[in-house]
């Protein structure tokens, strides 16, 4: 049984950020990873900040400039069947559905899962873990086989999101209020390298909160796609994941975005396999040159080599999909 | 509250093991057995007397019910409405077992807070009878032997209740989609996804 802690319902946004000024208060979406944290013993609280009420912050809708707006209490399960979602921004679709179970996804919102706390098993389990204020990283030495292959320092934590690679792919970008007002963000700048700061994953501060994700209207001919790697067909995290983007003119590549998913601490943006294509007709040729690109600076652990494999496989397999349309 | 065992002698003091069980959690084991009360630790988020009361609606019936705020779905299900049906496997969200529909949507009991539950319908295993008949999942489980033990079935039931309310006629890839959160450890899962496909076919 949890330690108990007192729980609240906002009544707005400006309640919400008021309740969860004191000490020990977060806020709960759908929970999922909350109580997780709390059972795992990651950190404990004393009062839950439940904005369930608050249906301002929920929704999937098209926006005036033909761009998506989604609340940041839409589920995961609201946005992989969103008909809106799946005609255009596919790639998302394919995040949110590729997430947890269908169950956790009836529960876990957007907000949430970009938000989430790292997997790591030393940041989750009873050890004396740098990100939680401990003195070291157990995943420097041994036990990494989920560790990442770029960006550590220090901590070698992945980002665990699937949406959050797929909506950096389609250009997104959060909003932010506090009592100061709000700002939007793009999502590529909401996420922290442990190098920046080692104890906090993205930039929200206290007295913050993220209240919908905002994507550009789609340019006519932009495909994109999400593919994960793992070892069970559910549940599980991703071993390694990219979400690609890619608009041609013609047979050559116009623009495009690779996003790689399970192999840094944030959403990793692979600009060497974007410029490896750029301006490219996609063949056999190209597409090995890109995965090679996508790969490049990677900095395998002790364990997780195997990692810099699944990076390659998955960058030249959506792109050859892509050829092949 | 006292049962008699069903086979062989009842319990000298009249107490099922099951109501000792329940009494130790809701403190009433000592008016029970004539001893001291065993009283749950009061903690200091907790110290006043009044717990915050909800509305809480399940298979159709309305309950108002004090609860702590770090009680899950789960744990009033069970430990204060006796609805057994529902269980517990994992207690993380990570096995199914303990699968109910909120809103006519599959999730996971033990990891939705009680209180949050408020405003919502709740259905369990229990709540898809057919008044004392078995409800037509149910009846395509037993009909399609889709379990051994028997521990994951109400999750397994409830999960194909929520996908074919959603989805009546899903093809094979999305019954294995649709199932995909609920984990069997005696492998049932052929006769399972068996029955799911029976309920479909017979018009669930």
């Amino acid at each position: 049984m949890l330690a108990n802690f007192d729980y609240a319902r906002a009544t707005s946004v400006t309640d919400a950020i008021e309740q969860c000024r004191a000490d020990g208060a977060v806020f709960h979406a759908g929970g999922t990873d909350l109580l997780g944290c709390l059972m795992d013993g990651v950190f404990t609280v004393r009062k839950v900040v439940a904005l369930s009420r608050l249906n301002e912050l929920r929704g999937i809708e098209q926006s005036a400039d033909g761009g998506l707006r989604i609340g940041a209490l839409a589920t995961l399960a609201e946005i992989a069947k969103s008909p809106l979602v799946r005609e255009r921004w596919i790639a998302l679709a394919e995040a949110a559905e590729s997430a947890a179970s269908p169950q956790l996804r009836n529960q876990g919102t957007l907000g949430g899962n970009l938000c989430q706390r790292p997997r790591c098993w030393y940041f989750r389990g009873d050890f004396d873990c740098l990100r939680r204020g401990g003195t070291f990283c157990s995943a420097m030495a041994d036990g990494n086989q989920y560790h990442c292959i770029f960006g550590g320092y220090g901590c070698y934590m992945v980002h665990p999101s699937d949406t959050a690679p797929a909506l950096v792919a389609l250009g997104a970008s959060v909003r932010i209020v506090s009592n100061n007002g709000s700002r939007l963000l793009p999502l590529e700048s909401f996420f922290v390298l442990p190098r920046q700061d080692i104890r906090r994953e993205t930039v929200l501060r206290p007295g913050e909160i993220l209240t919908e994700v905002l994507v550009p209207p789609i340019p006519e001919g932009l495909r994109s796609t999400y593919r994960k790697v793992r070892s069970r067909g559910s549940w599980d995290f991703a071993l390694a994941g990219a979400a690609v983007a890619i608009q041609r003119s013609g047979s050559r590549v116009e623009y495009s975005r690779i996003v790689l998913s399970g192999v840094a601490p944030t959403p990793w943006r692979s600009t060497a396999a974007e410029e490896a294509i750029q301006g490219e007709v996609l063949n056999t040729g190209t597409i090995v040159s890109a995965a090679e690109a996508s790969v490049s600076g990677a900095r395998p652990l002790s364990r997780n080599g195997y990692k810099v494999d699944l990076v390659r496989g998955l960058v030249a397999e959506a792109l050859r999909a892509f050829a092949l349309q | 509250m006292t049962s008699e065992r069903k086979n062989g002698t009842g319990s000298k003091s009249g107490v099922s093991r099951r109501d000792f069980i329940g009494r130790v959690g809701s403190g009433t084991v000592g008016a029970a057995l004539g001893g001291a009360a065993i009283k749950p630790q009061a903690t200091s988020a907790s110290q006043s007397d009044s717990l915050p009361q909800m509305t809480l609606v399940v298979n159709g019936r309305s309950e108002r019910l004090s609860v702590e705020p770090r009680w899950t779905l789960l744990d009033v299900l069970r430990d204060r409405l006796g609805l057994m049906g529902t269980k517990l496997g994992c207690g993380r969200g990570e096995c199914g077992a303990c699968t109910v529909l909120i809103d006519g949507l599959p999730r996971y009991a033990c990891m939705t807070l009680a209180l949050e539950t408020e405003g919502h319908q709740v259905t369990t295993v229990v709540g898809l009878m057919d008044g004392e008949e078995l409800g037509p999942v149910q009846r395509a489980f037993v009909e399609e032997d889709a379990f051994q033990c028997g521990y994951c079935t109400p999750g397994q039931v409830v999960a194909a209740e929520g996908l074919l309310r959603e989805n009546p006629h899903p093809n094979e890839s999305e019954v294995r989609a649709g199932m995909s959160g609920n984990l069997c450890r005696c492998g049932a899962y052929k006769h399972i996804m068996n029955a799911v496909r029976r309920a479909a076919d017979t018009g669930r």
